[in-house]
């Protein structure tokens, strides 16, 4: 495998996230560099869903400052992280159960549609070329992830795994350069895990996406991801590649449950 | 349509490759194969699939391969797999497609055994089993893959994309123009056309050498019978290594010039099927049970109106259905409500199916139950049965229009020659005959008799209208004491297509008459005994119902009444039979692990019931030993009430 691990792209500096008196996030820094899988772990409550609210420009930290591609970023909201090609799976599976899982990964396309209402509306001018583009490019995230036997079955009806596997699709589907995945393997078996893994793998060796998760498995964890970050009631306590964080006290403390 | 059966004897088109630049010179627009590509069909016309083939088969000449090698294929059913088949045939080899499934250590002996220097396969997986194998298979030289996903970090220089194969083809092509059709030419019918290996439950695999004259035979005498045309339509997604796909998808597809369909993938076939609206399908009798559960489950949830309307005409379509899909005359009153019916049920169900275009649906491999074979008739599905083995181009009997019984495999194809032996053994002789044994002469020797018929292994016998009927293994079958033919198998499958039975086991070997053991099948009988409100604690209480012995008994009677009519089997009639107190279960040994009846262990087990089963008792006392699921033993006894059958006397007929 050669994997070239390119610059930083996207850099936290100094965040903290308060909601009301509750303090989410405490001064965190790290950074995530281009075409890495870079990983968030820590007990429940640590502030990684928060993390990847921000990333995403869902929350508004009131300190600190986000640098993405060298440039500093104003405050954002969750269309122009799409916008810029940032695209994301959600903890609590977020697709819409009464469409087929091809109209679902469809959705996925919607930041690239050009044409406008009425022309998608009345299947005319540049809807009707644009739709056949973006389709083909929807068969493909279908082809990649096997799931071409459900393309037509409405999501509502499909097992969990497989639901998961739809939303990877959806947020394939914008092409985009990050991928944020809250927790893309809770609750799944042992082999629909394999097949996360792999998928994320693949997504990452293949089309270079740069891709930061969140993730409770540490045997997925130690063994996919480039660097992990940790972090325990809303502070960092490790940073790092796998091994390293492994041995960090203050980690093995944090997941052993050690007093406060 | 032009009449397709005849031509390759007239035109002197008898290899393989002949058929398809044939194809491509004179319809070279008409669809070849299509292909689900990124959720699209993508088709390929015959004069593409020339070009790639020749493409393909002058690469493999640019690496090196030479008359006489063989080709392993390993993958699913795809277009460019097919078309290597035909690449390695141009070039005088022979293609050895294997079973895509197999784990590598089970491709070691074939790869071995044919000496494959050259390997094609679909994707990455099969790709990764090869590297597991190479240091154990000297002669490998090239493997090359048609799926190039996954595939980037591969950098060993044995391993090859088709595509880049395909381009090597092309500028060996335009070097040397002459270099294909010349190795065309030197093809003769006579060389081995593919080499299939046989699934091996009894020894190793043999590989069977197959000729182009054999196979092309086979498939113009199917052609023929079920009158297929170029324009019809199969879909290919049995393993390509079977005969029967290499028959339906390879053999017929060049001799009629019909278009086949490879599927996405195997989980998608289903949809496929419906999307494609085949002409002609393959299917085992499981596939068309479970479809037929399917509609069954879904009509439970239909509305009322609907499920009356589907119960009123499926009753007329059972009644007539058959009769006017065999072009039996039919009343006009009854043509007029299956006419109503076509329009309502029938063709609505039959496109649900994917099946509004069948013209010919068959199945085989296992004993297929009369309802279901009736039911798919009576919906105006032409489903048929045939049979034959690799050794026959699966090409031995087939059912021609009209002319169709659910209990016999039909009559032998044109230009097969079936011979009973004296031991009821099945033997057949004709053009699709294997030509050998690969490398191994012994085996070939043992198969073909002194007069060249094949022998099968299967027993069976010839009706009166010439239909041959398979009973049993050859092994299996027994003589009673008078030394008429016993096939237990045969009477016990005809029992346990009732829904009321579930196993049976018969004995007769050197008996003067046949009896049987049955279980009950608790679910199906219990329900049928909470309908009628008779109370029961059990599987050994309901057993022993009088009620239920009553339903056995006619169940019985009609496969005595059913038997009568084949002379052959006539005195193999049920005279008395006892329904045993507990299920026959692997856990005791009873059954093997697969549920195939241990038949001397029963009889061991059982003496005392055997006795009293031939000794004229009415009821016989039994305590045997179980072994419960958490490994306690326990005996149960009950006392069995033994049953005579009604039997019906034989009319001898003059043969």
């Amino acid at each position: 495998m050669s994997k070239k691990i390119g610059d930083v792209i996207l850099d936290l500096q100094n965040i903290s996230l308060r909601f009301g008196g509750v303090k989410a996030l405490t001064d965190i820094s790290f950074n995530v560099k281009q075409h890495e899988i870079r990983a968030i772990i820590g007990p429940n409550g640590a502030g990684k869903s928060s993390m990847l609210n921000v990333i995403n420009g869902v929350y508004h930290p009131q300190e600190g400052k986000i640098f993405w591609h060298g440039n500093e970023r104003k405050k954002m909201e969750p269309h122009m992280a799409a916008q810029q090609n940032i695209a994301r799976t959600f903890q609590n599976i977020a697709l819409f159960k009464g469409m087929s899982v091809l109209d679902n990964i469809m959705t996925g396309r919607i930041t690239k549609m050009k044409a406008n209402f009425i022309e998608h509306a009345l299947w005319f001018g540049r809807a009707r070329k644009e739709e056949l583009e973006h389709r083909k490019k929807v068969e493909e995230v279908i082809d990649f992830l096997e799931i071409q036997h459900i393309r037509k079955t409405p999501v509502g009806r499909l097992p969990y795994g497989l639901q998961k596997r739809v939303e990877l699709g959806r947020a394939l589907a914008a092409e985009p350069s990050m991928l944020l995945l809250d927790e893309p393997m809770a609750g799944m078996n042992v082999e629909e895990k394999q097949d996360m893994c792999r998928f994320i793998l693949d997504v990452n060796d293949q089309f270079g996406t740069t891709i930061v998760l969140i993730e409770h498995d540490m045997g997925v964890v130690m063994d996919i991801s480039d660097r992990v970050v940790v972090l325990d009631y809303g502070k960092k306590i490790g940073d790092g590649v796998p091994d390293e964080v492994k041995n960090n006290e203050d980690v093995i403390k944090a997941y052993l449950g050690a007093g406060h | 349509m032009p009449k397709q059966a005849n031509f390759a004897a007239v035109d002197g088109l008898h290899t393989f490759p002949r058929l398809l630049f044939h194809h491509a010179q004179t319809r070279p627009d008409a669809p070849a194969m299509r292909e689900k590509y990124l959720g699209i069909w993508q088709t390929w016309t015959w004069s593409d699939v020339a070009e790639r083939v020749r493409a393909l088969a002058c690469g493999l000449a640019a690496l090196g391969f030479k008359r006489g090698d063989n080709l392993a294929i390993i993958g699913d059913n795809r277009p460019h797999l097919y078309m290597m088949m035909t690449a390695a045939q141009c070039l005088g080899g022979v293609p050895v497609p294997l079973y895509q499934d197999a784990v590598a250590a089970e491709m070691l002996f074939v790869l071995q055994d044919a000496g494959i220097r050259f390997v094609v396969v679909e994707d990455q997986e099969q790709v990764d089993k090869m590297l597991e194998v190479k240091d154990q298979v000297p002669t490998l030289e090239h493997v090359i893959y048609d799926d190039p996903r996954g595939m980037r970090h591969y950098n060993q220089s044995f391993l090859h994309d088709i595509h880049e194969l395909m381009e090597m083809g092309r500028i060996h092509d335009r070097n040397h123009a002459d270099f294909l059709n010349r190795e065309v030419e030197q093809g003769h019918f006579d060389d081995t056309s593919v080499m299939l290996y046989t699934s091996g439950t009894t020894g190793k695999p043999k590989g069977v050498c197959q000729t182009h004259a054999s196979f092309i035979a086979a498939a113009q005498g199917g052609v023929q019978v079920d009158n297929l045309g170029p324009d019809g339509d199969i879909l290919s997604y049995l393993p390509m290594a079977w005969v029967g796909d290499h028959l339906f998808s390879y053999a017929q597809a060049l001799v009629a010039g019909f278009t086949i369909n490879c599927p996405e993938s195997g989980d998608t076939v289903m949809s496929d099927l419906r999307e494609i609206g085949p002409t002609c399908y393959f299917a085992p009798p499981r596939v068309f049970e479970s479809l037929l559960t399917s509609v069954m489950i879904r009509m439970e949830d239909a509305g009322k109106l609907k499920q009356k309307m589907f119960h009123h005409f499926m009753a007329v379509a059972k009644r007539c259905g058959a009769d006017i899909l065999d072009g039996k005359s039919v009343g006009l009153g009854e043509r007029f409500q299956y006419w109503l019916g076509n329009l309502l049920v029938y063709g609505p169900l039959r496109n649900v199916l994917g099946m509004s275009r069948i013209r010919v649906a068959y199945t085989a491999g296992a004993a297929i139950g009369p309802d279901l074979f009736k039911f798919y008739r009576s919906i105006g599905i032409n489903l048929k049965q045939f049979y034959g083995q690799t050794e026959t181009c699966a090409y031995v009997c087939m059912q021609p229009d009209g002319q169709i019984k659910f209990d016999s495999v039909g009559q032998p194809a044109p230009g097969v020659e079936i011979k009973i032996a004296d031991n009821g053994e099945v033997l057949v002789k004709g053009p699709m005959l294997l030509k050998e044994y690969y490398k191994r002469p012994d085996a070939t020797a043992e198969s073909i008799n002194a007069d060249g018929y094949f022998m099968t292994g299967d027993a069976g016998f010839l009706d009166e209208e010439g239909h041959l009927k398979i009973i049993d293994r050859a092994k299996d079958v027994g003589k009673l004491s008078n030394g008429a033919m016993f096939a237990p198998n045969y009477i016990e499958n005809k029992l346990k297509f009732f829904q009321h039975i579930k196993e049976v086991v018969c004995f007769g070997h050197d008996r003067d008459m046949v009896c049987a053991f049955v279980n009950i099948d608790v679910g199906a009988v219990g329900n049928w005994a909470e309908r009628r409100g008779i109370a029961y604690s059990g599987y050994a209480d309901l057993a022993g119902k009088p009620e239920v012995l009553e339903l056995i008994r006619e169940c019985v009677e009609q496969v005595n009444a059913d038997l009568v009519h084949d002379s052959m089997v006539a005195d193999s009639q049920i005279h008395r039979f006892l329904v045993l107190h507990k299920e026959l279960d692997p856990d005791d040994d009873e059954l093997t692990r697969t549920r195939k009846v241990r038949r001397n262990f029963v009889a061991e087990k059982y003496k005392a019931l055997i006795d009293a089963l031939y000794a004229g008792k009415s009821n016989q006392f039994i305590e045997t030993e179980v072994k419960f699921e958490d490994g306690r033993r326990g005996k149960i006894s009950a006392d069995l009430r033994i049953v005579d059958a009604k039997t019906f006397p034989i009319v001898k007929k003059a043969a």
